[in-house]
């Protein structure tokens, strides 16, 4: 396997819902990126603007109103017979956000580990089943006695790790993290990042790392895409995003973070966004943050930046560098 | 809170304040495995339900009272000698009279005080009395019990099975189908059931097989509704989700995750189902639409006493305060099943 | 110097449960002066929102015992107040802002009225004099349109809108304290910086002390003056911010501000996880509650509770690396007495 080819290759993705007669949510509207063998992309934005609703398209939970998803070159959302697509399932897994609603409450830990294994590779026997689930438990660092218990009795950290032991449980390729760490206490979102960080070196796994703010998603992403309303504005390498973030909207992300460092805190200057993101079923003509942005123009209003790689690697959506319109600007 | 403080030493604060020896000042990390380790017993749903079940004294009580009625209803029949329909003209109308219950007024006395066996000369005992056929109430009422039951419990199974079933589809599927069968049920519950069953019974020949059809024609709708409410939730769940991107068969989903996690709420709505259909049977009963003499329900003995109340009261009575035992217990038991299934009461 | 406002002593407050009572908090004391903020930072489950609610007696009364403890509230103690004198206190002087701005609405009830509804109950206004006053606090908060608002009903509202009504209804009285139970954790980051800001400013202008109930230590660091870091119903050190960020002796402090992320730091460094998990309550031990997870445990703090050690004026902690016998090169040097 050779790290640098693309795994997944989303095109032009669009998933929209119809609310009812006149209204449709636009909640992916067109976006564009690919994620390479071995490799984490970060998906950043705030509630509403499509993250999940991408990661569940991209799992097939839901099916694309148009556009192209390539998983190792093959389309995921073609016909397949049954057989095909429970094995195109296999290689692709996801981590949920709600560690209370992800598990089943009326499962054991066994039974939730083993549901991919009964699924995928039915002729197992028992033992080799349960053999391989206390493989995984100790993988994702719990006690394999506990196997026989059901997830009420774990704290929020250790379900989390049930679902990642369940997500890896059929070996999959690639896994669509899901907000993995915005329910969990401070202390816990540094393990679980940990623990994802040394699967994927293990395992040689990709991951799509969906998150609501940019403070933990660098630790694991090596390429971050910033999300607002539907669409992509900003996708560049982790640490240039934070020397060098291009797009307003990125800068006010980042800007909004709280640190945990008074002195800091106290020097620097925030920049504050007005009002709130406007709803996706009734998106901003033109550029959809202009009505944000604390750097609009007249042209914000009327046209949409392209979504174009300024430097290299460095892909913005903004008109603010576009060199020939703000030259005409002037 | 308490607003004067209370004085009561709470136990679970178990903090040692002594001065600690010298020597104890060394490093001494715990291991990791002890760490991690969870020192509650592990307890599953069904085991935690079942003693939070047990600790309701009321629901305990019920049981307790439903089991002994059951076996009352199964074996009471066969206990004397008499059948249901046999009659006496004979003995009929006698008191209730049990040797050594006189006290209790099984005495065997009407309500002029006379005893009626001495002047009649009759040797047997009447446990409950007798009707104006002189058929025995004691087999009659517990016969009767048996086929109240019997119609409330197939009742509530065809309910469960019809309820289950549709709500289930109507909301696993969802979209136009769901529409669909919504409307449908709107259409059932929009038209007075009293008049769906009525006509029912009208066209069939009243008999339990009849009276189970019309409880069983607009019963299921409340089975459907829970049913269909608790999937639409569920549906959205993670784990749900989960199991799909894992590539599980639909039927993996119903019987693996959706059924087992709606299990409670449906156990909790048949066990209101039952006494109510019990207490529809009655009501039919009595209003003449029930079933036929001499065959016995709970209903029809009502029916009966209730002609004869001023002269003859324990025949109403027995059964009334059979049916009334049935329906409190049921309540009882429902009630503390939903407060003990309820998973809002857990984390 | 300014005089404390609030001042909680060695509460301890426990729950009645069907397996025996839970002590949720154990013992907490801190004090707050006059337009001071105060942060209370902690895991789920260390007892931090069960404080905000104790000083609000707002915990179920038939399963709550308070065995020991006061809240002294500009010298009365809150806890032996009348439920009448209390309800009094509640939303005019001391007031609370919840983590949900949906649920702390009446979503049947026209915001502009549910102000108002404060107001009047803890002043004798006009109803004119009443809807005046709304409008200046929608005003205040950075509602636009603030007069049309004020007939609008709070689905009407997005999350970051309705936590600023939220904090109008809890400011109309000018408290003198407001109680903030992690107001920005359900709101996004962006509107978090307003929502913060907001609060900040409003602080200045009535000169309110707050208590802000938070998980986050950025959040903490941009408003506190003062921090107190619970752990398992405890309060594990207490100080000012300055002390808590560059002073830290609990290794629990520690360990949090090692697991934040920082924004300067490159990707490959990792992330320093505490260990383990939050404890059970039930289940806790007789010795420090950190023990399990924390790296410098000692045989001692296995059996034995440490003690408070206080290390300046303001700054206290709870730990056995500050006793004079831990042995020297066991902790950080930066941590314990230092001698």
């Amino acid at each position: 396997m050779k790290r640098n080819e693309d795994l997944l290759v989303i095109k032009d993705l669009k998933k929209h819902f119809k609310i009812n007669r006149k209204e449709t949510l636009k909640a992916v509207d067109g976006i564009s990126f690919t994620i390479k063998k071995g490799e984490t992309l970060g998906l950043v934005g705030e509630s509403g603007c499509g993250k999940s609703t991408v990661g569940r398209t991209i799992t097939q939970i839901y099916q694309p109103t148009s556009g192209e998803i390539l998983f190792d070159n093959e389309n995921v959302h073609a016909k397949f017979s049954k057989a095909e697509l429970k094995k195109k399932k296999r290689d692709m897994q996801m981590i949920f956000q709600d560690p209370y609603s992800s598990l089943n409450p009326r499962m054991t830990v066994m039974e939730i580990i083993s549901e991919g294994l009964l699924i995928h590779a039915p002729n197992t026997s028992e033992k080799e089943r349960e053999q391989q689930v206390n493989e995984l438990l100790e993988l994702v660092g719990l006690n394999k006695n506990h196997s026989g218990r059901y997830p009420h009795e774990f704290s929020g950290g250790q379900r989390q790790r049930i679902g990642i032991a369940r997500a890896l449980a059929v070996n999959p390729q690639f896994i669509v993290a899901d907000e993995p760490i915005a329910a969990l206490d401070v202390s816990i979102q540094a393990q679980i990042v940990n623990l994802l960080k040394t699967l994927q070196e293990e395992k040689g796994l990709t991951y799509l790392f969906i998150a609501h703010d940019l403070s933990m998603v660098k630790y694991i992403s090596d390429r971050i895409a910033v999300m607002y309303l539907g669409k992509i504005v900003e996708l560049t390498e982790s640490e240039n995003l934070y020397e060098n973030p291009m797009h307003p909207y990125s800068e006010a992300l980042l800007s909004a973070i709280p640190l945990p460092d008074p002195h800091l805190e106290r020097s620097r200057v925030q920049i504050l966004l007005k009002d709130d993101v406007p709803s996706p079923i009734d998106i901003p003509s033109g550029c959809r943050f202009h009505t944000r942005c604390p750097k609009a123009m007249d042209v914000c209003s009327k046209l949409d930046p392209a979504f174009v790689e300024r430097q290299p690697g460095h892909f913005v959506a903004c008109h603010l560098y576009d060199e020939e319109l703000m030259a005409r600007e002037k | 809170m308490n607003t004067v403080k209370e004085v009561e030493r709470i136990d679970s604060v178990k903090q040692n304040v002594a001065e600690p020896p010298d020597d104890l000042f060394v490093a001494a990390p715990l291991n990791r495995d002890v760490r991690e380790e969870i020192l509650t017993p592990s307890i599953s749903f069904w085991k935690e339900a079942r003693e939070r079940l047990f600790k309701n004294k009321g629901a305990v009580f019920a049981l307790i009272v439903l089991v002994i009625l059951t076996l009352l209803a199964l074996v009471g029949p066969a206990i004397n000698e008499h059948t249901y329909r046999s009659q006496n003209l004979a003995h009929s109308n006698l008191p209730p009279k049990v040797d050594g219950l006189e006290w209790l007024g099984f005495n065997g006395k009407d309500v002029k005080g006379n005893d009626v066996y001495a002047t009649r000369n009759i040797e047997e005992n009447y446990w409950f009395g007798t009707d104006e056929f002189g058929r025995d109430l004691w087999t009659r009422v517990w016969k009767g019990t048996q086929i109240s039951l019997f119609i409330a419990i197939v009742a509530a199974a065809l309910d469960l099975v019809i309820g289950v079933l549709y709500g289930g589809i109507s909301a696993f599927y969802g979209g136009r189908l769901d529409n669909v069968m919504q409307r449908i049920i709107e259409v059932l519950v929009g038209i007075p059931n009293l008049i769906v069953i009525i006509l029912f019974i009208l066209i069939l020949e009243p008999g339990i097989t009849s009276i189970i059809l019309a409880l069983v024609v607009t019963g299921w709708v409340g089975m459907a509704r829970v049913v269909r409410g608790q999937i639409l939730q569920l549906k959205g769940q993670e784990f749900i989700l989960a199991s799909r991107t894992l590539g599980a068969s639909n039927t993996r989903l119903i019987g693996k995750h959706l059924l087992p996690n709606v299990m409670g709420p449906i156990i909790v709505t048949v066990m209101f189902t039952i006494p109510t259909a019990i207490f529809f049977e009655a009501f039919l009963s009595f209003i003449g639409l029930g079933l036929q003499a001499p065959l016995a329900s709970l209903g029809v003995l009502i029916e009966d006493g209730y002609k004869s109340m001023r002269f003859f009261s324990y025949k109403l009575i027995f059964p009334a305060a059979v049916i009334s035992l049935i329906m409190i217990s049921f309540n009882l038991l429902a009630d503390g099943l939903r407060d003990a299934l309820d998973p809002k009461m857990r984390r | 110097m300014k005089e404390n406002i609030l001042d909680v002593e060695n509460l301890h407050v426990s729950f009645k449960t069907r397996n025996g009572a839970i002590t949720a908090v154990r013992g907490v004391s801190f004090s707050l002066k006059k337009g001071e903020t105060l942060a209370i930072v902690g895991e789920s489950g260390s007892g931090k929102s069960v404080t905000a609610k104790s000083i609000m007696r707002l915990l179920p009364k038939h399963s709550t015992v308070i065995p020991q403890g006061e809240i002294k509230f500009e010298g009365r103690d809150l806890l032996d107040l009348p439920l009448k004198d209390m309800q009094k206190v509640r939303g005019s002087e001391i007031s609370m802002v919840f983590q949900d701005p949906m649920s702390s609405l009446n979503p049947t009830m026209k915001i502009g009225k549910q102000i108002m509804e404060g107001l009047q109950k803890h002043q004798t206004l006009t109803k004119s004099v009443a809807r005046q006053r709304a409008l200046e606090m929608l005003e205040l908060v950075g509602i636009p349109n603030a007069e049309k608002r004020l007939d609008a009903y709070p689905h009407q509202f997005s999350g970051g809108m309705r936590q600023r009504v939220v904090i109008a209804m809890a400011l109309a009285c000018i408290p003198k304290v407001l109680i903030a139970d992690e107001p920005t954790t359900a709101l996004d980051v962006t509107i978090q910086a307003q929502i913060l800001r907001l609060m900040k400013d409003l602080q200045e202008k009535m000169d309110t002390a707050i208590v802000l109930i938070t998980h986050d230590l950025g959040v903490v660091a941009n408003m506190a003056d003062k921090v107190a870091v619970m752990y398992a119903g405890e309060v594990v050190e207490y100080g000012t911010l300055d002390e808590i960020f560059y002073e830290t002796q609990h290794p629990y402090t520690l360990g949090l501000l090692g697991s934040m992320p920082n924004l300067n730091a490159k990707r490959s460094e990792p992330l320093i996880p505490i260990p383990g998990s939050p404890p059970d309550l039930a289940t806790l031990g007789t010795g420090c509650p950190i023990a399990a997870r924390c790296p410098y445990t000692m045989a001692v703090c296995h059996d034995y509770h440490p003690r408070k050690t206080e290390l300046s004026e303001s700054h206290s902690v709870l730990c056995w690396l500050q006793d004079s016998r831990t042995p020297k090169n066991h902790a950080p040097e930066t941590v314990g007495s230092a001698q």
